[in-house]
């Protein structure tokens, strides 16, 4: 009988959810700050696609990926094109998926954080001789810091508990692409259920304790979110 | 001091509405000293002062304090709110949480370069009683203190031009006239002018040198407080607190009854004892209602205070039974509300002389 070794599909995915919050953070903090701010018209229409991984089913969500990360795709190509190598099936490609999946999560949190440092306090500070970028860096980022925390965590816990998405793109690759949650499928499907229960009780800990950190914290600032 | 400098001025002209209120003003005010932006509310007094922060942009607008031209639409030209060395301090005090008291303070110091700065964190606090609270965070201090602390963090930061929107309304009545007596001595002190706004007349009387009337988003009436107060074609002379302010200096005290002597100009008043020392100037404020009018010097009456006064101007009050009355004693106005009958049985008309009998008089600070 084969032996399955647990440790390289936990590192993988502490990896991928390690670099898709990094990479979410980055993206997502311009973008809930404008979010928070602005009056635009076309404000709604974005928001809507941010929120889109919440409720489209994770296979209308990879299918999508797969076409847009193959070596056809519009992302795909060009990778191809630079890289030599295909974004399906590797872990870049997870990691552009996640980040498209768990964009919410993180934007969310963001956007509720920011909208609730206000314009008085921004209006004082400038008022006070802070430029814009001043404001920003001195009040908005301090003030929601609690918010920062809650978008991390939960962009993090997010994409470790991301199944559909990763099984559509990045297929079954021990070592390469085999996530986590894909372990466990994988382990149900050939029946090894002891290597499946340890898989899973690890993740069942790891969210309650993510989630614990959230709503620790939302309690205190009363911070809500959306999701 | 330069005396060849342009007197400084604040040139207003703005427009701009915000559903049913609009605001259009079109002035020149003087920028020096504290002027009071005082009208009900919903005249448009913070509207215009966030205009002059920079806070709101109005449309088709001039705007400029001294030789800085910060709004000018016919240039495209808009100086942002940071770049405008104005002070704000709001009416919600608007403290960062994030920063203890002391971090408060050092926001905008620190964003004021050390060439601009005259006014140093010690004397702020010293001034404004602040050391007890400078490790606080600003969520554990009262209104008061926060508006203390809103005070000295817009001071830190050695404005040209500070804006004041209510700040006192949540103080009570022995903080407010500290800060009301400290808020007083900044023009001379630092050279900061400073725009009052306030819907409580008698913070104004305090504090004023010059008072603009607000009403409905359009300037009703401005000029010097004693003038502005004085008018019988204003609103204000309506209202059953409506009075004159007159300057007057202690000139001595009467030990035997307890009595404080007041020159102003030629004339004299005596009032109960004051713990003030001779040459120092009062403001006082003299409410219409208690002023009654003689032709004659009275004799064998108990009111101490009787100035001899020309009447200005008659006008008709709100109340049909009364009449307004516009004086002039000594340079400065006066103001008595009487009944129409008495104006008209003693034959009270612009240009004669009348004796004024005052009941009391009321000291502002």
């Amino acid at each position: 009988m084969e032996t399955f070794a647990l440790w390289p599909p936990a590192l993988l995915t502490l990896r991928l959810a390690a670099v898709t919050t990094a990479i979410l953070l980055l993206i997502a903090t311009p973008l809930a700050w404008w979010l928070s701010r602005s009056h635009n018209r076309l404000k709604p229409a974005v928001e809507a696609v941010v929120a889109l991984p919440l409720v489209l089913p994770p296979t209308v969500l990879g299918f999508y990926l797969l076409i847009a990360l193959g070596p056809q795709g519009f992302i795909g190509a060009p990778w191809l094109a630079a890289t030599g190598e295909t974004l399906t099936f590797s872990f870049a490609g997870l990691v552009v998926g996640s980040v498209i999946y768990s964009l919410p999560f993180v934007v969310q949190p963001l956007q509720t954080a920011f909208t609730a440092v206000g314009e008085p306090l921004l209006e004082a500070a400038a008022t006070l001789r802070a430029s814009p970028w001043d404001r920003f860096l001195s009040i908005t980022l301090p003030a929601a810091r609690r918010g920062f925390v809650i978008a991390a965590t939960l962009g993090f816990a997010h994409t470790v508990g991301e199944f559909g998405v990763i099984l559509m793109i990045g297929g079954n690759i021990p070592g390469k692409t085999q996530v986590l949650s894909i372990a466990i499928y994988d382990r149900v499907e050939t029946l090894h259920y002891g290597d499946a229960h340890a898989l899973a009780a690890g993740l069942l800990v790891f969210s309650f304790v993510a989630l614990l950190t959230v709503y620790g914290l939302g309690r205190r600032t009363r911070t809500g979110w959306r999701s | 001091m330069n005396t060849a400098a342009p007197p400084s001025t604040l040139r207003l002209r703005l427009s701009l509405r915000h559903g049913d209120f609009a605001l259009a003003v079109d002035e020149t005010l003087p920028a020096a000293g504290i002027l009071a932006l005082h009208g009900p509310s919903g005249a448009g007094k913070t509207t215009l002062l966030r205009c002059i922060a920079g806070l709101e942009r109005a449309t088709g607008g001039f705007l400029s304090h001294g030789n800085a031209t910060w709004q000018d639409d016919a240039q495209a030209a808009f100086v942002a709110p940071h770049r405008r060395r104005v002070g704000v301090v709001f009416q919600e005090a608007r403290l960062f949480d994030h920063l203890t008291v002391r971090g408060n303070l050092q926001y905008g110091l620190r964003r004021t370069p050390a060439a601009e700065r005259r006014i140093g964190l010690e004397e702020v606090v010293a001034a404004l009683d602040l050391a007890p609270l400078l490790d606080r965070a600003p969520q554990r201090l009262s209104g008061g203190e926060r508006q203390r602390v809103a005070l000295g963090r817009a001071l830190l930061t050695s404005p040209r031009l500070l804006l004041l929107d209510e700040p006192l309304s949540a103080l009570d009545r022995s903080r407010k006239d500290a800060i009301l007596t400290f808020l007083a001595q900044l023009p001379a002190r630092y050279g900061i002018s400073l725009i009052y706004v306030s819907h409580t007349l008698d913070e104004v009387i305090q504090v004023a040198d010059y008072l603009v009337l607000l009403e409905e988003g359009r300037i009703a009436g401005h000029g010097p407080l004693a003038d502005v107060l004085g008018r019988l074609d204003l609103p204000l002379a309506q209202r059953d607190d409506a009075g004159a302010v007159l300057e007057a200096e202690v000139s001595g005290h009467d030990e035997r009854y307890h009595l404080t002597r007041l020159r102003l100009a030629d004339q004299h008043l005596t009032i109960s004892r004051l713990a003030r020392r001779a040459g120092e100037k009062l403001r006082l404020h003299i409410h219409a209602r208690d002023v009654s009018l003689a032709l004659n010097p009275p004799a064998d009456t108990t009111i101490l205070n009787v100035l001899p006064c020309r009447i200005t101007a008659i006008a008709p009050a709100d109340n049909p039974a009364q009449a307004l009355v516009g004086l002039e004693s000594g340079g400065q106005a006066l103001l008595a509300r009487i009944t129409r009958k008495s104006c008209d049985q003693l034959g009270m008309k612009p240009g004669i002389t009348v004796y004024a009998q005052i009941k009391s008089v009321a000291l502002t600070l």
